[in-house]
């Protein structure tokens, strides 16, 4: 036995130097730190405690999150917690506190009737523009623009119809649709313009993403629902197809809609018990808002060059102190 | 005291008939192709007629009447005693989930690391290896443990251990109960078995709509989905094991005296005990592949970085931590085999050569755990994993490598894509879809009764009615015709790489760890290379649920066809047979039954990736989950999608289950088992 | 002397509802005709027997006669459909199923044909379990169980698992186990069926030396006649659930009840079995009353030489009366029906 204990001493001695010696090397104190890191939190005035940002399926949103996010955690200390959802359960959380902050909100009467104070539970808020100015529309990809420049107006569509078709379009054209959780009216527009096409959804964004890149390339006939801020603008510049222009009421009844989608001003939405909290992340969110711009260099850090959404971030951040720093008043 | 029966032995008492001859099952095309043809030429003529086809976007009054259903449950979701309940829950399991992140992955501020850092959990889990397992078990755990920081997602990984610790904690302590239950119960055993079926046959995303509804987002619905995953194998398994124990003993042990519970627990469990191991091992193994898919509901771990690479359509991002999961997947298969196997051997007196040596490890082996814990408790570095930049490298290799593919591979794609959409899916399709309701309806059924008798053409009547009932008849039908196209691709692939592999051990060596990494790692990481080779479309999402399908598929036909005696296959040798004749007249003849389970597995793996299909543009029902999933005014739309796909699967399997007789309520892991070693039958065959 | 053991009319039918068959016409149908009528089979039919204390009770009966069945009615293993069974003055019929356990801990103990061990316990442990059961403490249950396994001969063996040793090793250990409680009486069913010719004669050896050695009674399975003749005191033989007849060995070998029975034993040599008294006669006029005097429970075997020796007949005799005589030609009789048979 006692040969047992000191070997066993013997053993955890040499273990204890090792790693000491790893240590060594290693430097910093989590309790210098964390000291450091309540200062801080002092100096900055209040508390930041968590931000839970509802992260929506699309990497302009991303964007837009971890922007936002990025600053709330580095500059004014908060707990950011990303929640990865879909728009309909990203409002769902308000309620249960799981989510503070929708940052891009594309329009939806539907969840704000079930929501907001005036109809519904209350449990979220309009904070207002963030600056974006969201485009829907139908879209092809450029070659196709310049071959064919009257396809640009949805008059001469059906002309082309049989160009569009596809195996998967039942002898019809094929206009791809997109990930089912956004806002749209293809189906019905496509009826009530009497156009020879079928929607076939592509079901995300990268699926049309990735049709579209291939279609360029190629130069295969596509034509899909497709959306500005949205970074892959930026590689290859899809072309919009006029529709019979929007009006107020045009889109009221869903089987009706016969017209093109609005521009849309792109708000946030947050949880109304978050809003009134003392948490110093709720005036920057208040204060947010940037432009298409800003968003689809963010996005291309992210899509196009592989970085994390973090990194993408901090390095925007970097570049553009001034704008950050109008934010956090 | 239940009276024991002796296990009647079978006997042929010697007035009874002879057996009846089980008809060879040739016979049965002949009558299915009839119904076929008739079908085909009524489909010429009625074509397009009641079609009951319902636009993409179109809701039907019950899809509305289902979506007041939830919107009335969350309006009351203070109110309401279930939700109270159900959120009570949630809260709880959100609670401990939120502790153990912020001991292990997740910094709690002013603290800017977790409380125990990369150090401390890595020593302690190797530790924990060289105690119940083994050295090498505890380098393997080790090697893991560092793979998990080096290649850049330690959070991650252990918001998942978390996830599927938790989990499978308590499934064993809801399954353990119930397993008795059905073990020593026939009765208990035919119930719960339907329920175990149900849960089993339904595809899991599902499970994920009415759990978020119940249990909220995030942790709370990561835990109940993958517990529900993870439960159906423990309860199946240990109750197969407690079932099997010899009547005998029991007898035997019984008149000595003893109580239920003394029975209970001297008898019946240990003596399932191999068995009771296989089966939380299995559970182990789901709760991974559940936890990873948990991240569409913002469950945490690795699954979100996954999800991210689907996002930005980029394999690589999604490749490393895919990776990972399978790592973790061989961790903790290897890990909690060999800590079963060890204390066995300690069980039976025959543990160490050397107990004195074991000693001064096993307290040195703490000491040093124990300092590594201080340790990454006090400096950072030892806190927050170091940064390497490998794992980026491998992800822009793996994304490299893909894009190669897509460009030398391009135009072929295109070609094979239409080739099959045109030649096989779009006419079955139309068949299928295009005849009026009716008739399809009749003809499924008469297809239900050639293959599967009475009892399926009962089953697949009460299904079919179900499916009508919920208003997506057309989407149905597309969604079956890919399903079945996709399962005769699966089946072709399993009928020549299963009886490659059973015929060629070298084969076998060499394939089998790529079906095992294959069945562990997430859909999403190969949906991504397959939508940019195929764009998207039915064809697909048929691939994906080939590559989904086809390992389980594979594994089960060469396992069968290995299964054949060898005593028959020399007695055939010694016929002269060519081995063409061997394979054709013997050895598939002969592995019958496992062909059939492969054909009922592959039916419901394809069938699982239906949702998946719709995120890919396949469209009908997992569209319609999709489309329910993410916009409140069509959740009823989503729901009647699920419980379409659910009832679609049901009459898939019985149909399959009566056409052979194979029974799938006993053996382990016969299903989904994301094992990396897929045992059929009772363990110790 | 109460018996030990005493079974009246007692049933077992398998199926359901089987209560509501006895006591009507089916109840007199044969086997095969109830389980084609109703569905149910007769495991046991209107059986009454007593068993005397110390007694060897052989019960035998070709495969599904219902012998394993029995045996297990009688500590209520299963459950009786009717009738009684008093097992050490205990009804254990309508015992409690608190009782019942008393009863089985303290009375009776049973071994099994394929053995029933627990795998993963040692020898020691297994022969220990009944006692386990009764709540006895590790040291004293392994001292006992230690004593045990030496009276069986498994010494050395304590610490081995049963998948170590030997079919008929594992059955030492089986009847260890039903030794160790110290019970009244043991039941065997078809104990060394199992166990290859040789190692069976050990076995039954061992048996008869405890038996010898413990005086417990003992209700012994078997459909090996041999065994049967050579361990019973007395012998049922069971037919489709049914008594066809008791007795002592050399009774059912010389009045087989019917040609069951017959068909049964005429495969025995019956000069090994059978005793004077079921070949000696009555003294004819004239025959010569000198020759030499034998026991009646003499076996005709061995009465053969002193037949053969004398010339005049045997005289048998039950103590001092004589009871009959028996002579040569008497004995070859027996000896060459048998070989032409
Ligand atoms: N649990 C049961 N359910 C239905 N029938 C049973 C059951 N157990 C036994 N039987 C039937 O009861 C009859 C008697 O069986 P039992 O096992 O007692 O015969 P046995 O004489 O012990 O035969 P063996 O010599 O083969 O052991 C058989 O016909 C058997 O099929
Ligand atoms: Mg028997």
């Amino acid at each position: 036995m006692r040969t047992t204990r000191s070997r066993g001493a013997r053993l955890g001695v040499l273990a204890t130097a090792a790693v000491m010696v790893l240590s060594a090397c290693g430097g910093g104190s989590i309790d210098e730190q964390t000291q450091a890191n309540e200062e801080q939190a002092a100096e900055g005035g209040g508390e930041c405690g968590d931000l839970n940002m509802a992260v929506n399926p699309w990497v302009g949103y991303e964007a837009s999150a971890y922007v936002v996010g990025t600053v709330a955690q580095e500059q004014l200390g908060c707990t950011v917690n990303y929640k990865e959802l879909k728009e309909d359960v990203s409002w769902q959380g308000f309620g249960t506190g799981e989510v503070d902050v929708v940052i891009e909100d594309w329009g939806h009467p539907d969840l704000e009737k079930k929501f907001f104070a005036e109809e519904g539970d209350g449990s979220a808020e309009d904070f207002g523009p963030q600056g974006n100015v969201g485009i829907i529309g139908w879209f092809v990809p450029p070659w196709l623009a310049e071959e064919h420049p009257d396809i640009l107006d949805w008059e001469n569509l059906n002309q082309y119809a049989s160009e569009f078709e596809t195996s998967e379009s039942g002898g019809k054209g094929q206009f791809l649709g997109a990930d089912p959780s956004y806002v749209q009216f293809d189906e019905a527009i496509v009826s009530n313009l009497d156009l020879d096409f079928q929607v076939v959804f592509s079901g995300s964004e990268a699926a049309s993403i990735e049709a579209f890149r291939k279609a360029e390339e190629n130069k295969e006939w596509v034509i899909g629902y497709w959306y500005e801020p949205q970074y892959f603008n930026a590689e290859v510049a899809m072309q919009r197809v006029s529709l019979p222009p929007y009006e107020e009421g045009c889109q009221d009844d869903p089987q009706d809609v016969a017209c093109d989608y609005p521009e849309t001003e792109l708000k946030k939405i947050v949880g109304t018990e978050w809003a009134a909290s003392d948490s110093t992340a709720v005036d920057l969110v208040r204060n947010f808002t940037w432009t298409n711009e800003d968003q689809n260099v963010v996005a291309g850090y992210i899509a196009a060059d592989g970085m994390s959404p973090e990194d993408a971030a901090a390095k925007w951040i970097e570049e553009n102190q001034d704008k950050v720093d109008a934010w956090l008043g | 005291m239940t009276a024991t029966a002796p296990a009647p032995p079978r006997r042929v008492e010697p007035d009874a008939a002879p057996p009846v001859v089980e008809d060879s099952g040739i016979s049965r095309w002949v009558p299915a192709a009839a119904v076929v043809v008739l079908w085909v030429v009524v489909w010429a003529f009625t074509r397009g007629t009641d079609t009951l086809d319902l636009p993409s976007l179109s809701r039907t009054d019950l899809h509305d009447r289902l979506t007041e259903i939830q919107n009335g449950l969350l309006e009351g979701r203070s109110t309401n005693p279930v939700m109270q309940f159900t959120n009570a829950i949630a809260d709880a399991f959100r609670g401990t989930v939120d502790w153990l992140q912020r001991l292990l992955s997740k910094p709690a501020f002013p603290r800017p690391v977790p409380e125990i850092g990369w150090l401390g959990v890595t020593a302690l889990a190797t530790y924990v290896g060289l105690v119940v397992a083994s050295w090498r078990i505890a380098v393997l755990v080790l090697a893991s443990f560092l793979s998990f920081g080096v290649l850049g997602y330690w959070d991650q990984s252990m918001d998942t251990l978390i996830i599927v610790l938790i989990s499978v904690l308590l499934a064993v302590v809801i399954g353990m109960p119930l397993a008795v239950w059905i073990g020593t119960n026939a009765r208990a055993n035919a119930v719960v078995t339907v329920f175990l079926d149900l849960m089993q046959t339904m595809p899991t995303f599902v499970y994920l709509l009415p759990i978020v509804l119940f249990f909220g987002i995030g942790t709370s619905a990561a835990v109940v989905a993958t517990l529900i995953y993870a439960l159906p194998p423990i309860i199946r398994i240990a109750g197969f094991g407690i079932r099997e124990v010899p009547a005998t003993t029991i007898e035997a042990t019984d008149s000595a005296g003893q109580t239920y519970w003394q029975r209970l627990l001297k008898v019946q469990l240990p003596m399932a005990r191999k068995t009771i191991i296989v089966g939380l091992n299995q559970t182990t193994l789901a709760a991974l592949s559940m936890a990873t898919l948990a991240s569409f509901v913002d469950g945490p771990g690795l699954g979100k970085p996954v999800l991210q690479g689907l996002r930005v359509n980029d394999v690589g991002t999604a490749f490393v931590p895919g990776a990972l999961i399978v790592v973790m997947a061989v961790m903790l298969d290897r890990t909690t085999t060999a800590a079963s196997e060890r204390s066995e051997r300690v069980a039976r007196g025959g543990g160490h050569r050397n107990p004195r040596l074991r000693r001064v490890v096993v307290a040195g082996g703490a000491v040093v755990a124990l300092v590594a814990v201080y340790l990454s408790r006090t400096y950072v570095s030892l806190a927050e994993f170091p940064t390497y930049s490998i794992g980026r490298t491998i992800s822009s290799g793996v994304s490299d490598v893909v894009d190669a593919i897509k460009d030398t591979f391009g135009g072929v794609t295109g070609g094979l894509k239409d080739g099959v959409t045109e030649g096989l899916l779009n006419p079955v399709q139309s068949v299928l879809a295009d005849s009026p309701w009716y008739v399809s309806f009749v003809a499924i059924a008469a297809l239900a009764l050639v293959f599967g008798g009475v009892r399926a053409l009962v089953i697949t009547v009460v299904c079919l009615l179900g499916v009508l009932w919920l208003d997506l008849w057309n989407d149905a039908m597309v969604t079956l015709n890919m399903t079945l196209v996709a399962t005769v691709l699966v089946m072709a692939l399993a009928l020549v790489f299963g009886v490659w592999m059973a015929r060629d051990r070298r084969v076998d060596l060499g394939i089998r760890p790529l079906l095992d990494a294959g069945q562990t790692i997430p859909p999403f990481v190969y949906l991504i290379p397959v939508l940019a080779l195929f764009g998207p479309g039915r064809f697909t999402a048929i691939v994906a649920g080939i590559v989904y399908a086809a390992p389980a598929a594979i594994k089960l036909v060469a396992d069968g066809v290995k299964g054949v005696s060898p005593t028959t296959i020399e007695a055939g040798r010694s016929t002269g047979q060519t081995t063409w004749q061997e394979i054709t007249k013997v050895q598939l003849p002969m592995a019958k039954g496992s062909l059939v389970l492969a054909t009922n597995q592959g039916l419901l793996y394809v069938l699982s990736m239906t949702v998946i299909g719709g995120l890919v543009g396949a469209g009908a029902l997992g569209f319609d989950v999709v489309y329910g999933f993410s916009r409140s005014e069509a959740w009823g739309k989503g729901a009647a999608a699920g419980l379409t796909i659910v009832l679609i699967g049901v009459m898939l399997d019985r149909i399959t289950r009566a056409a052979s007789d194979v029974r799938r309520d006993d053996g382990p892991g016969t299903r989904r088992a994301f094992s990396l070693r897929l045992p059929i039958g009772p363990p110790g065959n | 002397m109460t018996a030990a053991l005493s079974v009246d009319s007692l049933w077992k039918i398998f199926g359901p509802r089987s209560d509501k068959i006895i006591g009507t016409p089916d109840a007199e149908l044969s086997r095969a005709d109830l389980k084609a009528k109703t569905g149910n089979v007769v495991g046991v039919k209107d059986v009454s027997f007593e068993v005397a204390p110390g007694e060897v009770f052989v019960v035998m009966g070709l495969s599904g006669s219902g012998k394993s069945t029995l045996v297990r009615l009688l500590t209520r293993l299963i459950e009786p459909t009717a009738g009684s069974v008093t097992l050490g003055g205990v009804d254990i019929t309508n015992a409690s199923e608190a009782d019942l356990r008393e009863v089985r801990r303290q009375k009776v103990s049973m071994v099994f044909q394929h053995f029933g061990l627990l795998p993963h316990r040692q020898v020691i442990d297994n022969v220990a379990y009944g006692l386990e059961v009764r709540g006895i403490a590790k040291k004293e249950r392994r001292a006992k169980a230690g004593e045990i396994v030496d009276l069986v001969g498994l010494s050395g063996y304590e610490k081995s698992y049963p998948d170590q040793l030997s079919g008929g090793m594992q059955q030492r250990v089986g009847l260890a186990r039903a030794l160790a409680g110290d019970p009244e009486m043991l039941l065997f069913d078809e104990p060394f069926s199992a166990l290859d010719p040789l190692i069976r004669r050990d076995m039954q050896n061992e048996v008869i030396r405890l038996h010898r050695e413990l005086g417990k009674t003992m209700v012994f399975i078997t459909h090996d006649l041999a065994e049967a003749l050579k361990l019973g005191d007395r012998i049922m033989i069971l037919r489709d659930g049914a008594i066809v007849q008791i007795g002592t060995p050399d009774e059912v070998v010389a009045r087989p009840a019917d040609d069951y029975v017959k068909d049964f034993v005429s495969e025995v040599p019956k000069a090994h079995v059978l005793t004077l008294k079921w070949v000696m006669r009555e003294p004819r006029d004239g025959e010569a009353m000198d020759g030499p005097t034998l026991p009646v429970t003499t076996v005709v075997r061995q009465a053969a030489r002193a037949a053969i020796a004398s010339d005049a007949p045997i005289r048998v005799v039950d103590g001092d009366t004589l009871v009959g005589v028996v002579d040569e030609e008497d004995i070859m009789r027996v000896v060459v029906a048998e070989e032409e048979g």
